[in-house]
């Protein structure tokens, strides 16, 4: 089924992952027109705990809609590195947080490390739009959906006021990463 | 061309009854169904409808059928434990033949279980919830898309017999996002109950000589009415030790059983010269699908019953499977339920394979096309 392809968005509750997933989600199926599907996994908690959001792409229809064999996985934190990795294929890549997932796990897979949370406390100066830079590298990592339609998505999606924050964002983890590509 | 949005099951299902006309939501908040309600809280006011957040799932469930009985359609949605309250009333619901839709977005139990983990172990409750015999009518949408067109039908078939409906879903479709479109009004038939025609004087709210489904008048439109949870007579007034009893509990049986055509609905995929089938439905039903692609491509002739009402059950269609498949494989995210109904109907025609999970995760089609091997 190599045209099902899948990425799995995990970090601690909190980190707005569930909404980067269904921004990336939402780029894909109305702006883009292709087919994708989101879903997600959390525990009661409303913060912290390792939380993770799946979206699915695929040129056909979509039944299964949990990610098994992940092409691209991002780990904001430790803990949803360690308890999620397995999933990710042997040609798949791992996208960690260079500051907060120091243990990386044994695998063929790829790893990329990348500053996303300082990106976003330092260069851009919120935190909280760490989802944001995250989404931007995925963009990048995926290839699958333009980063015109993602930023139209995320502008759809987030609070009035902040659109110039992440659109910065969205454009500073799209740049980090098209440097780690090359 | 109707309107293209992203959306999770549970808003898909806010929209479907606000597409049906519903005006009207009484709820409590509980994992994972919550989002029906806030997407209506937000929403219903906008159209002149109301939203009550009331003090518990049985004050909701009573405010719904209030509602409906002064002519609105009125929709609630819970979950496990707020499902259990809900029964009581549900059944009064169905006595006193009051249409209106009950959404279960299903997670783990019993108890408080586990309330971000997706379960179909509310499927038997759907059945035989509340005490006495009673009819219901039960829908099991497994795609964003059918849980808007399905609660449009939950809506029509309540209004069409006058009786409580419900829809049950899993956690994990009630939160995935998928695309859908929204048709335009008037493309999707919205049906109202039948209302009398007669003069106030002459109205019964229950006269079953005006058919299975005596057309029902609103509070304070000038007819009267009596409602009551004990059976009553065709004034509403209650009966005690009557022949009528059994004669009218007969008639709500029959209401849902008789029309069993009109009610049920189902997809089959690649059934046609299987040999082993899939029944399952819900999230089940999609790894079913994708478990039958893999045995059609692993060369082995598998197919998929999805039903998409589950109560009634499909007796005829279970029963004319099993007299030609060798095998039925029944995945549920329980530790077994609809399989007993899938048994019943098999009467021992054909084998009939259980697979079970309750962790958390759903069947994988992997399991299926696991156990489809090993039954072919």
């Amino acid at each position: 089924m190599s045209e099902r392809y899948e990425v799995r968005f995990s970090g601690s509750g909190g980190q707005g992952l569930i909404l980067a997933g269904v921004i990336f989600a939402e780029a894909a199926t109305i702006f883009d027109k292709i087919n994708a599907v989101q879903s997600q996994s959390y525990g009661p908690e409303a913060r912290g705990g390792a939380s993770k959001s799946e979206v699915i792409i695929s040129d056909r229809p979509i039944d299964f809609p949990k990610a098994r064999a992940i092409d691209l996985q991002l780990s904001l934190t430790q803990e949803s590195c360690t308890k999620y990795y397995k999933d990710i294929k042997d040609t798949g890549t791992l996208l960690v947080d260079e500051d907060f997932v120091k243990d990386i796990p044994k695998g063929k897979f790829k790893v990329i490390s990348m500053p996303i949370i300082r990106t976003a406390s330092e260069e851009i100066g919120k935190a909280f739009v760490a989802n944001i830079v995250a989404l931007g590298a995925i963009t990048a990592l995926t290839g699958k959906v333009t980063i015109a339609s993602v930023e139209k998505a995320v502008l759809s999606r987030v609070p009035k006021g902040t659109e110039e924050l992440n659109k910065k964002a969205l454009k500073a983890g799209y740049d980090m990463a098209k440097t780690k590509m090359n | 061309m109707g309107t293209l949005k992203l959306l999770q099951g549970n808003e898909a299902c806010a929209e479907g009854a606000l597409y049906a006309g519903c005006t009207f939501f009484a709820g409590y908040p509980i994992t994972p169904s919550t989002e029906v309600a806030e997407y209506l809280s937000r929403r219903l006011p906008l159209i002149g409808g109301a939203f009550i957040q009331m003090e518990d799932e049985i004050a909701a469930m009573g405010a719904v059928i209030g509602a409906s009985l002064a002519g609105k359609k009125s929709l609630t949605a819970t979950s496990g434990p707020g499902f259990s309250l809900k029964q009581e009333n549900m059944g009064f619901g169905m006595l006193c033949e009051v249409p209106c839709v009950i959404v279960d977005v299903m997670r783990g139990g019993p108890s408080t279980g586990v309330p971000t983990g997706p379960s179909q172990s509310d499927i038997m409750q759907c059945k035989w919830g509340t005490h006495g015999d009673h009819p219901v009518i039960c829908l099991t949408p497994g795609y964003v898309q059918e849980i808007f067109s399905e609660t449009v039908r939950a809506f029509n078939l309540s209004e069409r017999y006058r009786t409580p409906v419900i829809v049950a879903f899993d956690e994990i479709i009630g939160h995935m996002r998928e695309k859908i479109e929204i048709p335009d009004k008037g493309v999707l038939e919205v049906e109202n109950r039948k209302r009398p025609t007669c003069s106030p004087a002459e109205y019964k709210p229950f006269d079953e000589t005006k058919g299975d489904v005596p057309p029902v008048a609103d509070f304070f439109s000038g007819y009267r009415q009596h409602i009551t949870g004990l059976n009553h007579h065709s004034d509403g007034f209650p009966v005690n030790a009557h022949p009528r009893i059994h004669t009218d509990e007969q008639r709500l049986i029959r209401k849902v059983e008789g029309n069993r055509k009109d009610i049920i609905r189902y997809e089959t995929f690649m059934l046609e010269d299987a040999e082993v089938a899939i029944f399952a439905y819900g999230v089940s039903g999609r790894s079913g699908k994708n478990a039958v692609e893999q045995a059609r491509a692993a060369g082995i002739k598998a197919g998929l019953f999805r039903p998409l009402t589950i109560w009634p059950f499909p007796e005829d269609e279970v029963a004319a499977l099993a007299s030609r498949v060798r095998a039925i494989v029944v995945p549920e995210l329980s530790l077994g339920q609809i399989i007993f109904e899938v048994e019943r109907c098999a009467k021992g025609k054909c084998r009939v394979e259980g697979i079970y999970r309750v962790d958390g995760d759903p069947i994988t089609p992997e399991q299926i096309f696991d156990k489809i091997k090993e039954v072919k």
